[in-house]
């Protein structure tokens, strides 16, 4: 019973608060609301049976709830607001066809003049129905910060008169690539450790795609997310980073692959070629045995020229020195303007080492390691260290 | 709704400094009177005041009952404003768009849309 509570919940929150804030036009009135109708689900479900329509009741029952509480309230404010809500109530009573307004919700909480942080966490709370201490504890920042990081979003959507629609068509692709920013940062929250975070990201990539099935950039980023999320459980033995090339493959999560590959082929037969899609694609000939490094490569010079990315540039690189040799990699590793990115230095490593030149290898890993703040690469990097130069004392970084 | 737009010349060329305004082409000198034109002409618009220079500003404040002026801005020179307009819009959308249009966006400068208070 509790379960499908919960699984309602999971499923109705998003759709019913959207359908609130776009009927009440105020996110804080809404929320109370969706939680007064949950609450009395909980309440009367058990006791009385489920709705047919889990939704239209939740909407109905939050939406009385708002008015009672817009009424109780003496302002004159309130006063003039409540005509105008018993006149829409009026306007639309067919419980059954409410329009879902999850799109208008998420291209709201994504927009550009909000402050990222606030975008991702506004989407978390909104749309994924995350408490706000939940998503204070993920990205590890007091609750107290998080709710005013949320309070003040919301009072900005106000006071900014930023709209609650779905963009015209003339700023329509600069602001979904804004929203699935904002779920892929999430994304990559949870893969640096956080795996919660992860799960949803990907359950805010399904909706995503559930809500705008004709756009390929947003199958793309679920196949991406899906394909990177299916290697979870190999990418770390023991608490140490596994590189792709060293991993168990048969901790990978054939299903997953599976699920990202269909995203991807969708992507493609919406004649998707967005930097996702490129992405998801790369993601894909990785999951193959062997890796078509050749494929790998062409991919990589494709997403830089979309991307006019240097860390795209590494990337290809390194595939490069897997078809070509270490030495081509190398050459192109050479001409990257990158010198405080980690990951060059460890890759540099990497092709001198493969090149015999151990001692060159030595320092770029060393640049490496002082680059790096975080536990696991430090360790990892130590490790390369010791093992290139035995008369090197395994040190941990700090 | 109804928003200011503050327009902040940053390093943009302006007629104010004529060696600055002179590397501009003709062309370009056009454009930038016509875009103006245009946006002082949308529906919406309140057409504000461009502002002579930062270096000709006084700032003005009372401690004890006493008046301090005081030479420069209020901000960073190169911070303050230059000139503004009101705008009744839709929403901060067409709000965003309209700054959008505004020379001193793409020339060096940037400008601030804030939504005026409403009692």
């Amino acid at each position: 019973m509790v379960a499908i509570l919960e699984q309602t919940f999971r499923d109705e929150w998003g759709s019913v608060l959207a359908a609130l804030i776009g009927f009440l036009g105020d996110f804080d009135l809404a929320e109370e609301a969706a939680q007064d109708a949950f609450a009395i689900a909980a309440e009367r479900w058990p006791r009385d049976g489920y709705p047919e329509h889990r939704r239209a009741w939740l909407v109905t029952t939050a939406r009385n709830r708002a008015i009672d509480r817009v009424r109780r309230e003496q302002t004159l404010a309130a006063k003039t607001a409540l005509l105008q809500l018993e006149e829409k109530v009026r306007g639309e009573m067919s419980p059954t066809t409410f329009r879902d307004e999850r799109l208008e919700l998420v291209f709201t909480c994504c927009h550009p003049a909000l402050a990222i942080d606030a975008q991702v966490a506004l989407t978390l709370r909104t749309l994924g129905g995350l408490t706000t201490d939940e998503i204070a504890r993920a990205f590890l920042v007091p609750e107290a910060t998080m709710a005013q990081r949320l309070v003040r979003a919301k009072r900005k959507i106000t006071a900014a008169g930023i709209p609650f629609r779905v963009p015209p068509d003339h700023l329509l692709a600069d602001r979904l690539a804004a929203v699935l920013a904002v779920v892929y940062l999430i994304f990559n929250e949870g893969y640096s450790g956080r795996g919660a975070l992860a799960a949803e990201a990907l359950w805010l990539g399904g909706s995503l795609v559930e809500m705008m099935p004709e756009q390929p950039e947003a199958h793309g980023l679920l196949a991406m997310m899906l394909l990177h999320d299916s290697r979870r459980d190999a990418r770390r033995r023991d608490g140490e980073l596994v590189l792709l090339a060293d991993q168990d493959r048969s901790l990978w999560d054939v299903e997953q692959i599976a699920q990202g590959r269909a995203a991807l082929d969708r992507a493609f037969a919406l004649g998707g070629r967005g930097p996702y899609v490129v992405q998801a694609a790369i993601a894909s000939r990785h999951a193959d045995d062997p890796p078509d490094w050749r494929h790998i490569a062409v991919l990589y010079a494709e997403l830089a020229q979309l991307t006019d990315s240097p860390v795209v540039e590494l990337n290809r690189a390194a595939a490069v020195a897997e078809v070509e040799g270490p030495e081509a990699g190398l050459r192109l590793v050479d001409e990257l303007d990158l010198d405080d990115y980690r990951y060059l230095h460890s890759t540099r490593g990497e092709l001198l080492h493969r090149l015999d030149r151990d001692h060159e290898a030595l320092a770029a890993y060393g640049r490496a390691l002082a680059l790096t703040s975080d536990d696991a690469e430090r360790r990892w990097f130590t490790r390369r260290i010791s093992e290139l130069d035995p008369t090197h004392s395994p040190q941990e970084g700090h | 709704m109804k928003y200011m737009l503050m327009i902040h010349q940053g390093t943009t060329p302006t007629p104010l400094d004529p060696a600055a305004w002179a590397t501009l082409s003709e062309d370009e000198q056009q454009a930038i009177y016509a875009a103006y034109n245009t946006i002082n002409a949308t529906p919406g618009v309140t057409p504000g005041n461009g502002l002579q220079p930062p270096e000709t500003a006084t700032t003005v404040r009372v401690a004890d009952g006493k008046t301090i002026a005081t030479d420069g801005p209020f901000v960073d020179t190169k911070e303050s404003l230059n000139g503004y307009l009101i705008y009744d819009a839709d929403d901060l959308d067409a709000a965003i768009e309209l700054a959008a249009q505004i020379p001193a966006a793409r020339l060096g400068g940037a400008i601030e849309v804030r939504p005026i208070q409403e009692w």
